[in-house]
């Protein structure tokens, strides 16, 4: 055995890589977010495509299709949150008049015109969210390959809208080394990938800096209810342990932020729906005074000194 | 001599049944030795391939696995700190030894505060596996030595590196001046072990059982009911220390535990645990000193080699 194994080429201050600083959340200068209230929160709802045929990519995205072709049992509960789940998400979100971001699959632009259309009509926030849930940023992509699903998802989306589409959620929130310097070529500012951390910090790339605003994948519902199998009922209790800790923090310490994602073809299912409005009702109508909801730009604008 | 056999059946410690023991006394009539051990870990975003054990599920850079345990660092220590400091309890840190160049700004949080660091490696991402019995010797002293120049003492304790051995592993540990090994899970009180130097050398019972990220990550638990069976856990032992004294450790990660949907329920746990008088809260290697002055011989084992 050579002596690769204990050799340690970047043992020293700080990471082990360049694509930021190591700061600790307690140790930076204290965020205010407006009206000094002590906690953000950022609801994102990802409304992806699952294809039913192509090519397996090296890492599988939660809720990937797993039988052999035709999957029509996972297909079809994936596109039920494109045809249903989104109505009752939107519906919720709607009469609780929360400000959701939308990271969306590029490929749904040309597939489902009427979705986007209807999408376009809220007023909130887009994300790229890849192109479609088996084009995914891992491991050895073709650079060209890679710099397309980027780019055609960011036109696609803006084909439909006239708003910015400044943010990026990859699928599966894992990216290949070219990932960052794809997303700023391609005009995108932020990224919600790597969730190591709890605020929004400065990510760089070989073409500039970008943010990242990381999402919180231990709070994911497909994370908590999928691979966990925690009841409904757990969910919404541990979203509130989540804020009532977070307030408390941000109230002693500095604001801090709380980020949910839901999946429309989980939460947009009848008997998970019911969950949505109790963490909506929690969060902004029961914990209103202590939490300033907005969308993920506004967030970073806030969050950045 | 088992050391260079690769697959001998385990001769670290003879059996002893639980019934029947000599009584094990804690300081100030204690019933039990409660503490807590916080795994301070770096993992590398690009460690070279071990053949016998791949350290990320995904290609790389495997975002998912890194950033999560960079959270662990980045917002989960001070966070779980808090915690233990409320609670009057001093961490005993499983440390990636590395982590005191990568991140001396949690070492001396800890060392202000008189925790204890025992070695858990280089890296957790760098496996006994494959090692040659020089090479590990090397890592063991390498973990051991930095530790040591950043706080000032020699680990007295060892957790392997993502629990990986070999069968030289607490030989080798003993060997560099080690006095206590977590990597062994036959027991809830001390146990001697027999290491082919002779030096004295004990078991302090760690736990997977109760560990956050088994309990989370392999056993999927909510919260609430990890909370629950740290305190089941604790009354049954607290209540078999009334006989002879027994030991129980929570081991964290920061990653784990400290997630803010978390940290309530261990809160609450270790509220529960500190709230009763016959509580011995220490650290693993007060426990390792104390066993060995003053029940080195009834610990089951003997002294000296094995062979």
């Amino acid at each position: 055995m050579s002596d690769e194994l204990i050799i340690y080429r970047q043992r020293r201050y700080g990471m082990d890589h360049d694509r930021y600083d190591w700061s600790m959340l307690q140790d930076r200068a204290p965020v205010r977010w407006p009206d000094d209230k002590p906690l953000a929160l950022w609801i994102n709802i990802s409304v992806q495509h699952f294809p039913l045929s192509g090519n397996k990519p090296t890492v599988a995205p939660p809720g990937a299709l797993t039988m052999p072709y035709p999957d029509l049992r996972h297909y079809t509960l994936r596109d039920y949150g494109n045809r249903v789940g989104i109505y009752r998400l939107l519906k919720v979100m709607e009469a609780y008049q929360a400000s959701p971001s939308l990271a969306i699959s590029g490929a749904l632009a040309e597939r489902y015109p009427l979705l986007l259309e209807r999408l376009a009509q809220t007023p909130y926030e887009w994300l790229g969210h890849g192109w479609n849930m088996l084009s995914m940023h891992a491991g050895e992509i073709d650079l060209e390959i890679e710099a397309g699903w980027i780019a055609e998802t960011r036109a696609a989306l803006q084909s439909c809208s006239d708003r910015a589409v400044n943010g990026w959620f990859s699928p599966g929130r894992i990216q290949t080394c070219h990932t960052p310097e794809l997303l700023v070529k391609s005009g995108f500012t932020y990224h919600c990938d790597w969730v190591n951390d709890e605020l929004p910090y400065t990510f760089k790339t070989t073409e500039g800096d970008m943010s990242c605003l990381p999402s919180s994948l231990e709070l994911d519902d497909v994370f908590v209810l999928t691979q966990n199998l925690h009841s409904e009922d757990s969910f919404v209790q541990q979203v509130t342990d989540a804020a009532d800790l977070l307030i408390r923090e941000g109230r002693e310490q500095g604001g801090r932020l709380l980020s949910l994602n839901f999946h429309p073809w989980l939460m947009g299912q009848p008997h998970r729906i019911r969950a949505v409005e109790e963490i909506l009702k929690v969060l902004l109508v029961e914990r209103g005074d202590a939490i300033w909801h907005a969308p993920p730009t506004t967030i970073l604008t806030a969050a950045t000194p | 001599m088992s050391g260079t056999t690769q697959h001998a059946e385990l001769a670290l410690y003879d059996y002893s049944p639980y019934e029947r023991r000599p009584k094990i006394e804690w300081p100030n009539g204690a019933r039990m030795a409660f503490w807590v051990a916080p795994n301070i870990e770096f993992y590398e975003l690009d460690p070279p391939i071990n053949p016998h054990r791949k350290p990320w599920p995904q290609p790389y850079p495997a975002v998912p696995g890194y950033s999560i345990r960079d959270y662990g660092n980045r917002v989960g220590h001070q966070r779980q700190m808090a915690v233990l400091d409320k609670y009057g309890v001093r961490g005993s840190i499983s440390l990636s030894a590395a982590l005191c160049e990568h991140h001396p700004e949690i070492i001396a949080l800890c060392a202000e505060r008189n925790w204890e660091f025992f070695s858990h490696g280089i890296y957790n991402t760098r496996y006994t596996y494959g090692l040659t019995e020089d090479q590990e010797r090397e890592m063991i002293e390498d973990a051991m030595d930095t530790i040591e120049r950043a706080v000032g003492q020699r680990p007295a304790g060892y957790l392997a590196p993502a629990l990986s051995h070999s069968n030289h592993t607490i030989d080798l540990f003993a060997e560099a001046g080690g006095l206590y090994t977590c990597d062994l899970f036959h027991d809830d009180q001390p146990t001697r072990v027999k290491t082919r130097s002779g030096k004295p050398f004990i078991s302090v019972p760690y736990s997977l059982e109760l560990n956050d990220t088994i309990a989370y990550v392999v056993q999927k638990m909510e919260p609430r009911r990890y909370g629950e069976i740290i305190r089941r856990a604790f009354d049954q032992l607290y209540a078999e220390g009334a006989e002879s004294g027994t030991v129980m450790c929570i081991p964290t990660h920061n990653y784990q535990v400290s997630c803010p949907h978390r940290l309530r329920a261990f809160e609450e746990a270790l509220e529960y645990i500190t709230g009763h008088s016959d509580v011995w809260v220490t650290t693993g290697r007060e426990i390792a000193e104390y066993s060995l002055a003053n029940h080195g011989d009834l610990l089951g084992g003997r002294d000296g080699a094995s062979a």
